[in-house]
Order: structure tokens, then sequence, then C-alpha cells
């Protein structure tokens, strides 16, 4: 071992910050993290190993216990739900004599369940040693299975298991151009970078990963920071459930992406970037690498790009499995190798961000559109949208619709043009901006796509009538505390709380007062919490109460006037199991018959 | 000079102070956990949320003043969301106050106490945590740990960064930084900062049990708001 991790470490430079990478490589080579090796990194790194610990333990794809080699996670998005995820995932765990949640005895293989891994519009999804696998159907399962207990390594099955599609139904103003190789820089070169800059602004572009900022104000501002080492990183941790589009950008429109970059990193003084790639992402990471190549080989990255003398460099680094590190300062804290903690503000990472030197972090969207204005101007672009929203949104749309994949819409499009493109006819609601969005009824098609009105990060989950909104309420509320950070009380304390509370009532436990209680913990968690998690971890349920209180008031039992917390004939399941017996008389009402 | 409102009260503050720190100077009192004077600002735990009049909370540990700012703090609403975040903290845990050392100088009994706390309200969570009774000199029960993260900063100050506060969401622990995991096996001392800095009784020195008999402790006759204005800060 002390081979392995010494060469690991020499790999990256025997730097800190790639930690979560050092991890990986553990990770897929002793299919855990032994604690030996907790003892190396910390002395080969001088860190202490604490750290260390602390994430492994932050992170779903790093655990100190052996995983099985072949270590399956399904996603568990409601999008996966509504293609029949629970019935695949029965029938995998079945054929693989292998329990959701455990690892085979003979340690060959081990199934749990993840966060979305962004292949919503081609599930239901798993990854297997970190792959994903999408489209699964019996059959499939049939042939990974084969594939297994035939002990096949990875790397050498059928490539169609693990083809995934870009799925481009509509494509608009930037996705419909193509972007010749270096034509942004040498476009930003002539016009000058201050006049560039002044273009971004002229555009109107604001940050499309939801929040909405003006690109060029960010820009500007960093660039006016009195520290002179600055960074450029990209959030490619899309990891709103229901939220895809990144992945199609990064597949193919690499170059887009990277000249956005490029050229925020020439305005900026900047010369080393960052691509934050969502560990679910994998199967991107070795294409955006060679990307990366071809522009150095192009002089389109290095010492002297295009022999404007100016140096600049990306680097790909990889998550392990954490929806929070989508946020920014958190996304921060994890590039430089810790537990993905949202950080206080101010100051803002504009001042102080990655090695608390003043970076601009932005979308993988808003990258590609800086490219785009840099090469056609500030006019093509704002032509599109509103006053206020210029430009187009590309959505990531998935559910019940005939046509799921990418479409690319200019801002102000109502919801209703959207459905009726994707083929949604049937429409109970609309989940805009994933969990941590609005759920919108058809009552409300009439509003449009703007940061004002109806603002999204582009995710885009289409539910039809026979679709429980109670399941999909549940699946959220779930969703978010597995993955709340931890860090501050009503978000750690609180989504669990909510989580139960919700189960209690969504079970039929509920009893006159729970509604109430229900509305009070997730205000107190939206009220109170740290960061944009917290904040919107009770969406789900505040939106669904006030829209249908109805249906919430169905699920309490008028009868009880007391606050039954647990389920009476529940809790004796185990001692049924136990003794084989399953009688009327080892069964109890949770109310006395009179 | 600049000020700032609290309540209406008009407070002074320096350039760069916080809305706590400017607070405390001015004798008014922001219930707290995580906030520590002599440490970087935590934020964690929430007690000190205040409203601005713009509508939104700020916590006061963690934002500066800024000239002009009204802000509410002792009202009805905050000082029930501040129960409700103490419950939270109680029912996540295992505090058994009337066998636990600390009792009557534990901090959050004390905030406990001044939100006029009668009960857990939320139903227990039943956590596993360990306890590690290893070191001579110290004992570490996890039972009780809030996750304030100041013996995390105090050791860190030490230079010797024997804690730190690892997992996820309603997972989290306190893990020690030594091979074992086990305080014996770390570089902590019982005249260490971090040994003396917990707000609860989760870490505790061993050998002062009773010093002081229960029901003369700090905050059996005297009020957490009192005793924190009068400068002897926890710990």
């Amino acid at each position: 071992m002390e081979s392995f991790i010494d060469e690991t470490l020499k790999k990256y430079q025997h730097q800190t910050t790639p930690l979560l990478m050092v991890l990986r490589d553990v990770q897929a080579q002793y299919f855990h993290i032994p604690k030996q090796a907790v003892e190396l990194i910390a002395k080969g790194l001088d860190i202490p190993r604490t750290q260390i610990v602390a994430v492994v333990e932050f992170y779903h794809f790093f655990s100190f216990e052996p995983r099985g080699r072949y270590d399956i996670f399904l996603s568990d998005s409601i999008t996966d739900h509504m293609l029949g995820k629970k019935a695949l995932a029965d029938y995998l765990c079945t054929k693989l004599q292998t329990p959701l949640g455990t690892v085979r005895a003979d340690g060959v293989v081990s199934i749990d369940n993840t966060a979305c891994t962004g292949l919503c519009d081609q599930g239901p999804a798993l990854l297997v040693n970190g792959y994903a696998i999408g489209q699964l159907s019996e059959q499939r399962i049939d042939r990974i299975v084969v594939l297994i207990e035939q002990n096949c390594p990875v790397t050498e099955w059928d490539s169609d298991l693990f083809e995934v599609y870009d799925n481009i139904q509509q494509p608009g103003l930037l996705l419909n151009t193509k972007l010749p190789r270096g034509a942004a820089l040498t476009a930003a070169w002539q016009r000058g970078l201050t006049e560039t800059l002044d273009d971004i602004k002229a555009s109107g572009l604001r940050g499309r990963g939801g929040a909405g900022f003006t690109t060029a104000m960010k820009w500007a501002s960093c660039r006016a920071t009195e520290e002179t080492e600055r960074y450029v990183v990209c959030n490619a941790d899309e990891g709103e459930p229901g939220t895809f589009k990144d992945r199609v950008l990064l597949n193919s429109y690499t170059h887009d992406i990277f000249e956005g970059m490029t050229i925020c990193a020439a305005i900026l003084g900047a010369h080393k970037g960052f691509v934050y790639l969502r560990g679910e992402y994998l199967h991107l990471f070795n294409k955006l690498n060679a990307v990366l190549e071809e522009r150095r080989a192009a002089g389109l990255l290095g010492d002297n790009i295009l022999g404007y003398g100016w140096k600049f460099d990306i680097e790909i680094r990889l998550g392990a499995g954490s929806y929070v590190c989508g946020e920014s300062s958190a996304l921060l804290e994890s590039l430089e190798g810790k537990m993905g903690i949202p950080r206080n503000r101010p100051p803002s990472s504009i001042i102080k961000g990655y090695l608390a030197k003043p970076t601009v972090l932005n979308n993988v969207e808003t990258f590609v559109a800086a490219a785009h204005i840099a090469w056609q101007g500030s006019e093509w672009f704002a032509s599109c949208g509103t006053e206020k929203s210029k430009g187009t949104k590309i959505l990531s749309i998935c559910g019940d619709c005939e046509r799921p994949g990418i479409y690319e819409y200019p801002f102000g499009t109502t919801l209703k043009e959207v459905l009726k493109d994707c083929g949604a006819d049937d429409v109970l609601g609309v989940q805009v901006g994933g969990p941590s969005g609005t759920f919108v009824s058809t009552r409300e098609s009439d509003g449009r796509l703007t940061f004002e009105e109806l603002s999204t990060g582009g995710a885009f989950i289409i539910f039809n009538h026979s679709r429980n909104i109670f399941d999909i309420v549940q699946n959220f509320t779930h969703f978010f505390a597995e993955e709340s950070c931890g860090f501050c009380t009503p978000c750690r304390v609180g989504t669990s709380l909510l989580k139960k509370q919700f189960d209690k009532i969504h079970s039929g436990h509920g009893s006159a007062g729970d509604i109430k209680e229900l509305r009070d913990i997730a205000k107190l968690i939206k009220d109170t919490s740290h960061c944009g998690l917290g904040q919107s971890a009770a969406e789900p349920i505040l939106t669904t109460l006030e829209r249908y209180p109805n249906l919430y008031e169905r699920q309490i039992k008028q009868q009880y006037s007391f606050d039954p917390v647990f389920d009476l004939d529940g809790s004796l399941a185990v001692a049924r199991k136990m003794s084989g017996r399953d009688d009327g008389h080892a069964h109890l009402t949770q109310v006395e018959k009179k | 000079m600049a000020h700032i409102t609290i309540d209406g009260q008009i407070v002074p503050f320096e350039a760069g102070q916080t809305v706590m720190e400017a607070a405390m100077a001015a004798g008014v009192y922001i219930p707290h956990l995580c906030h520590h004077p002599d440490f970087t600002p935590h934020g964690s735990c929430r007690q000190c949320t205040v409203t601005l009049k713009a509508g939104w909370n700020i916590t006061a540990c963690t934002a500066r003043a800024a000239e002009g700012q009204e802000i509410s703090n002792n009202t009805e609403e905050l000082n029930l969301v501040r129960k409700r975040l103490t419950q939270m903290l109680f029912v996540e845990g295992n505090h058994f106050c009337p066998a636990c050392e600390k009792t009557g100088n534990c901090q959050l009994q004390g905030v406990a106490y001044h939100l006029n706390m009668m009960s857990n309200h939320y139903p227990q969570f039943y956590a596993l945590r360990e306890v590690d009774a290893t070191h001579p000199d110290i004992l570490l029960d996890r039972n009780r740990c809030i996750f304030c993260n100041l013996c995390v900063r105090a050791s860190h100050a030490e230079g010797k960064d024997v804690f730190a506060i690892a997992g996820r969401g309603i997972n989290k622990h306190l893990v020690v930084n030594s091979e074992s995991g086990k305080l014996i096996d770390s570089e902590l001392t019982a005249d260490d900062r971090a040994a003396n800095i917990c707000p609860t009784g989760a870490l505790l020195v061993r050998g002062k049990a009773f010093q002081a008999p229960i029901g003369q402790r700090r905050y059996d006759h005297h009020d957490i708001e009192e005793v924190t204005l009068g400068g002897s800060h926890g710990g």
C-alpha cells in the first residue's frame, strides 16, 4: 500500500487541495479507504488525519467499510421512480442476491441508493464503480448480472451499456450555433478585454445556475480586487435532481465552456482555472481532459495562448457525491480538499474564493453564453429574451412527456408553450427548478420563464395525474435530509424532524395538530438555515401545503385527539419477524376498539 | 460614532465589529452557543438569529454591524425560534441534565432556562453516541456534543488540531486526531483550552466533580444573560 499511496500523492504533486482525487483513487483501488491509507496520506500531505476522516465520511462515494468489487449505486431521483426504479431495483437485488444497502458476503457486489445521477431523460440509472448506465430494463440488468458473475472488469463491458445520449430536442440561440475553435478568444483580443467585458455587460447576461447574478458585474468586481492571484472556477456540479443540461454541454459543447473560461481568465488576469465536475459525471472526465489536451496543442491553453503571451490552464477535479457542493462556497471548500460546508458571507468568493483568493465561479451554461457573446456580440444575445432576463435558457425536461431531453428557449417563453413542445398532454404539475424550486400547477401555465417569474437552474420535471403529490414531496424531503451537510442546527436536525413529521402524516398516523407542526418546522428551517440548501429544503412541503391543503387534511385521522408519535403495530414488526408469527394476536391496533 | 439599533436601543460600533461584538460591548445580550469572543465566528448554532428591519434574518455573530441597521432581537417571535433550536439540540443528542456533571454550569442548559424551555417539544432521536473515557484526565461524552466547534477551533489555535467534526447531516460526530481515534492517544492535555471550552458536558476535565455543589453553580441562580454580560464567559 505504501507504494500505491506514494505514487498517488506524486500524481497530484503532493498537494492537499486534490484530496478528493487522491481518495477517489484509493477507493477505486481498495474498494474502501483503509485506515492505513489515512495515516499514509496524512503523513504524506502533512495534514491532520481528522481532515481525511471528515472528508471520507462526508461524501457518498467514500467508505471506510469495504464495498463490493462491483459497487453499484442506484439513482434514487423521483424521475427514476417514475420510470419504474423500484421494481427494477428489486429485480437487480434479487438477481445478485444482494439486498439494497448491503455488501454481498463474498465481497463481490454491493448495492446502495444515491441521489440523482443526471440521467433523468434516460433513466432509471445506476452507477457501477462510478460509471453511469442508463435506460435500465430487465434485459440490461440481466446483462449486467452476467458480467458481474463472470467477474468481467467494468472496463471490458460492452460500451453500449454506458452510452449516454444528448437528447437535444430543441436547440436555440446557443445550441444551434457552432463556435469555431478559438473564434471567441480571437474576437475578444481584437476587440480588447475591457471592451469584451463591456459587451458581456451590455448583453445583460446573468448567471445560469439559478441565482441570476449579473455575470459582468461579478467579473468586474473580481478584476478590481487588490489581490492579483485570481482563479476561474466552472461549477459543473449539477446536482439538482431533474437537471442534466450541463451534462450535454460538457459532452458536446466542451470547447465553448473552456473558451468562456479562458476569456474570463484573460479579463481577470487569472492563470489557473478549475472545472469542478460532479462525481456522477465520471463518464465525462476523460473526454474533458482530452479536449484540454487538444486545446493545449492548438495553443488555446498554456503559456502563450494564441501568441498573445497570455498564460492560462484548466484542471478538472471530480467531486465524490454531495449535493450541497453545488452551492458555490461549499464547492470551493470541496475544491480545497475539505468537506463541502458552505462558508459564512461576507466575504463573498469574488473577494475570497479558492484558497482565499479572488475567484469567479460560474455555471457551465454561463461560460458557454459568455464565449458566444464574446464572439457574436451583445446585441446578438440581447435581442432574445425579456427586458430583465436576456438571452435564452437551456432546460432539462423530464418526467411525464413524450420527448424528454434538452430544450433551449428565449426567456419569457410560457410554461404552456414548453409543455406543448415536449409533448406533455396530461399535466398535474411541474417541478420547476428541481426539489429546491417550485411545484407549479397547470393553473399557472401562463407563467413565463424569467428570473423574476419562474426562475430555474434548468430542471423541469413534469408529473401527470397518475402521480401522487405526497410521494413526490416525500422523495424530495428525504433527499434534503440525506444531503444536509449538518453544519447548522435547523438544517441538520430540522430536515430529519421534517422527514419524520411528514412520514407520520403520509403513513396515516397524523392527528389534528400535526399539519401545524409540519408547517412550523418547515418555516423554522427556511427562516434560520445557514445556506440555500436549508432555506429551500422545506419548499416542497410549504408549496404543496399552500396549493393543496385538502390533500394534507385528508391524511389526518380526525378521530385522534392525541399525537401518536409512533406506529404501535409497526413497532411490533421486528418481534413478529423474530417469532415467525403473523396471527391476529400478534397485532395491536393504535386505538382500542369500542 | 456609527451606531445600529437593537430593539430600539442605540448601540454604537467600531468599523469591522460584528453585530454580536457591538451588542456585547453595549450590554445587550443575544443568546448564543457556538460564539466565543476569542475565536473566529462560526454561525452554526443559529441561536443569535436576529431580524433586520428589511425583513430578513442574519446571525449576529457573523454579520458585520452596518450604519443605521435596525435590528430586532429580544422579541417573542425570535425567542420562540431560539427555543425551538435549543429543543432540536436536546432531542438530537442525549442530554440528561440531572445525571450530568456539567449541570448548572452548562451553557445549553443556561440558554434553555433563559428561553423558558419546559419540554423537549420534538421527538427524541435516541442517537447512539460513543463515550471516550480512555484519557486519564479528560472525559469525552459525545452524547452531549452540540457541534459548536469550539473545541475544534481552540485546539487548532493551540496548534494541536486534536478535534474535527466529521460526517454528514444528522450523522455528524466529533472525531479525535489519533491513530486509534481515542483521546488517550491524542496530544490533548487537561490544561489545553480545547479541553476546557466545551459549553456542555461533552468534554469534562476529570477530578473536578462536585467542587461546586449542585445548586451553587454558575446558572443555578443567575440567568445566562447576566453571567455573560458580567464577563464570566464559560470556558
